[in-house]
């Protein structure tokens, strides 16, 4: 039925035998009254004034599912990859299904992945963080050592520089999915690296951190100290269970705000020095080529950055009548202030309620009423956050790096609504 | 909390155990096994060993050649390692080993880090060497000749060298919040639709493994 959690799951023992047969036999009783109302002879009815199946028998006990899935008419909720897009699965990336997802939470089932080397699968009884260099101290730390140290939770965005990449020339992909679900967010809890560092003790000539994984890309970056010292976290937990190993378990970095690659997962090595390493993921890639040939290295920041994600291309508009503008805005630079939505391709503004939680470098929703009379309309959404920055055009961005630049497209993105309520990627003048 | 905050003076704090005291010291021996770290602008960190262009070619042959092209050219969607030098302006630029990378360096770790895909960090340091003379010749950066070390690899001069500026220039738009009357004079056009591209994968039922036409 698709490949997913059900896929290989006998029929019989996704549907309890007493359910399946209170249902064939209402369905049987009531065929003949629905094929005249609706066409539909196989279709039983379930809604008033008729008695669903599932209200006339007992369902599955407590730990029938012991972990627990999700509903069975959600199976096409799931992560979802470009197959043309890149060499193989295992140096790659899938997207989120954002035009399903309601919250500024993602659940840890459907957090964007990306893998230089594949997902490993590490003994969290083997791994260990080792912290040395220009340090007092070099440690090492099991899982059970980094759980001790006082704990932090926060709610943090990771976004993906790459996220709508394929996009600076031209429209592309026709889907929020794959425009815009190289984001997720999760509540991290962990330990302050600043904590870790103090507990090796910084030496005065340090300022810069090496951060390492266990994949087998070893993926390693460089890190200003300021910026360990700030808010970076240490964690192994998201969204209060084990990080999933999808993210880096037992243990990863969570750097707030800055692009998701230097948040290193299965994380086990940290060396502190006193200039960056220039490693092949902040030369070869990650760096953002200009019209002029140069090239742009450290740019780790994400700029603030949102996205109408009701209507969009998987969620289409149906008959002329009052909707609910939603979507989601964030920033790598604190609080997102406002979010303006355009119904006319940016003549014309309107301010969209912001809805709490506003954290620092979290999604954050934004929902606008909107009466849709059926013409054809260009839908846009634009943050402004704390700092003043506004989020710009595509040509804005354009205009300032050419089209090779690859990495942090921020712009706003436009749907175009068509009479029959369809909705496209498109890019405006 | 500033770096200088948080350090006493070394040589009483050498002694003593951290604010906590969790974990243990590590050993030079586990030091020395994970510290693989080379710098990509000095070498930093390189080890002893040493690998010809050559060899090099030997050993790409086996372990290369089958994603990255016999020649650097790249298989399929695999990168590219060879050629591109002068494209960065174009209007399909290849980022390449030759025309891209600013260290040679960088070469040695990325290979020895994460290479070969199937088997990553289990290739002799010479044999490293090797490929990074290898696939530097390949480019054309260094002769026929060239023997790679931790001496030799740091003065190579990459020709992308000094393309790279270290500092973020962002914020590079300056957009204002305009909230009405806000086109310009030409009004709002679509100047470009995913619509009739066919390079979206279905975003319901089973995963797609479409590919464009």
């Amino acid at each position: 039925m698709r490949a997913g959690f059900w896929r290989g799951i006998p029929l019989a023992k996704r549907t309890p035998s007493l359910g399946r047969r209170t249902f064939l036999r209402l369905g049987a009783a009531v065929t003949g009254a629905l094929a005249l109302r609706q066409g539909h002879a196989e279709t039983p009815i379930t809604s008033p004034p008729a008695d669903a199946p599932w209200s006339q028998t007992v369902g599955p006990g407590v730990v029938d599912r012991p972990y627990g899935r999700p509903a069975e008419a959600e199976a096409g909720v799931i992560r979802r990859n470009v197959p043309w897009l890149t060499a193989g699965t295992e140096s790659s990336i899938s997207f989120s299904p954002l035009q399903d997802l309601h919250g500024i939470i993602t659940p840890n089932g459907l957090f964007f992945e990306r893998y230089h080397a594949g997902r490993p699968e590490v003994d969290p009884e083997q791994h260990r963080l080792m912290i040395h260099g220009m340090v007092e101290r070099p440690l090492i730390l099991s899982m059970d050592d980094i759980v001790r140290f006082p704990s932090q939770s926060r709610i943090h965005f990771i976004e993906c520089p790459a996220n709508g990449g394929m996009e600076w020339r031209a429209a592309q992909l026709n889907s929020l999915q794959f425009t815009h679900g190289m984001i997720s967010c999760a509540e991290w809890t962990g330990v302050k690296l600043s904590t870790l560092l103090d507990e090796v003790g910084v030496r005065r000539e340090a300022r810069w951190a090496m951060v390492e994984g266990a994949d087998g890309a070893h993926m390693n970056r460089s890190l200003p100290l300021d910026k360990c010292l700030d808010d970076c976290l240490v964690v192994y937990a998201q969204n209060g269970e084990a990080l999933r190993p999808e993210q880096g378990y037992p243990l990863r970095l969570v750097v707030p705000g800055w692009e998701g690659n230097v948040s290193i997962k299965w994380l086990r090595r940290i060396k502190l020095g006193d200039r960056p390493w220039y490693t092949r993921e902040e030369t070869s890639k990650y760096t953002d080529l200009m019209p002029d040939g140069t090239s742009r290295g450290f740019t780790w920041l994400i700029d603030a950055k949102s996205v109408i994600t009701f209507p969009c291309p998987e969620k289409p508009l149906h008959e002329p009548r009052l909707y609910e503008i939603r979507g989601l805005a964030w920033s790598g630079n604190g609080k997102v202030r406002q979010v303006d939505v355009s119904t006319d391709g940016g003549v014309s503004w309107q301010r969209a309620a912001l809805h709490d939680p506003v954290l620092s470098k979290a999604l954050t929703r934004f929902t606008l009423a909107w009466r849709w009379d059926g013409g054809p309309a260009l839908l846009q959404s634009r943050v402004v956050d704390e700092t003043g920055y506004v989020q710009p055009t595509i040509a804005q961005l354009r205009a300032s790096r050419g089209t090779n630049s690859v990495y942090h497209n921020n712009s706003i993105q436009t749907w175009q609504i068509k009479p029959d309520g369809s909705v496209f990627d498109v890019q405006l003048s | 909390m500033t770096v200088a905050g948080v350090v006493a003076p070394s040589k009483t704090v050498a002694a003593e155990p951290g604010h906590f005291g969790y974990g243990r010291a590590a050993t030079p021996a586990e030091i020395a096994g994970w510290d693989i770290d080379v710098r990509g602008d000095d070498g930093a960190g390189l080890p002893a060993g040493q690998g010809s262009v050559v060899r090099g070619g030997n050993v790409y042959g086996a372990q290369c050649a089958a994603c990255h092209g016999t020649f650097g050219e790249g298989e399929g969607r695999f990168p590219k390692l060879a050629g591109g030098i002068g494209t960065l302006t174009h209007d399909r630029p290849e980022l390449t080993v030759g025309s891209y990378w600013p260290f040679a360096p960088t070469l040695w770790d990325y290979i020895n880090r994460a290479m070969p895909m199937p088997a990553p960090h289990t290739l002799s340091a010479d044999d490293v060497y090797a490929l990074t003379a290898y696939i530097l010749h390949l480019n054309d950066v260094v002769p026929g000749d060239f023997v790679a070390d931790r001496n030799s690899l740091p003065k190579v001069r990459m020709p992308n060298r000094d393309s790279f500026g270290w500092t973020d220039p962002r914020p590079d738009t300056a957009a204002t919040p305009c909230m009405s009357g806000c086109a310009g004079p030409a009004g709002v056009a679509i100047t470009s639709s995913a619509e009739g591209k066919h390079l979206t994968p279905r975003t319901t039922g089973p995963l797609d493994t479409m590919q464009p036409k």
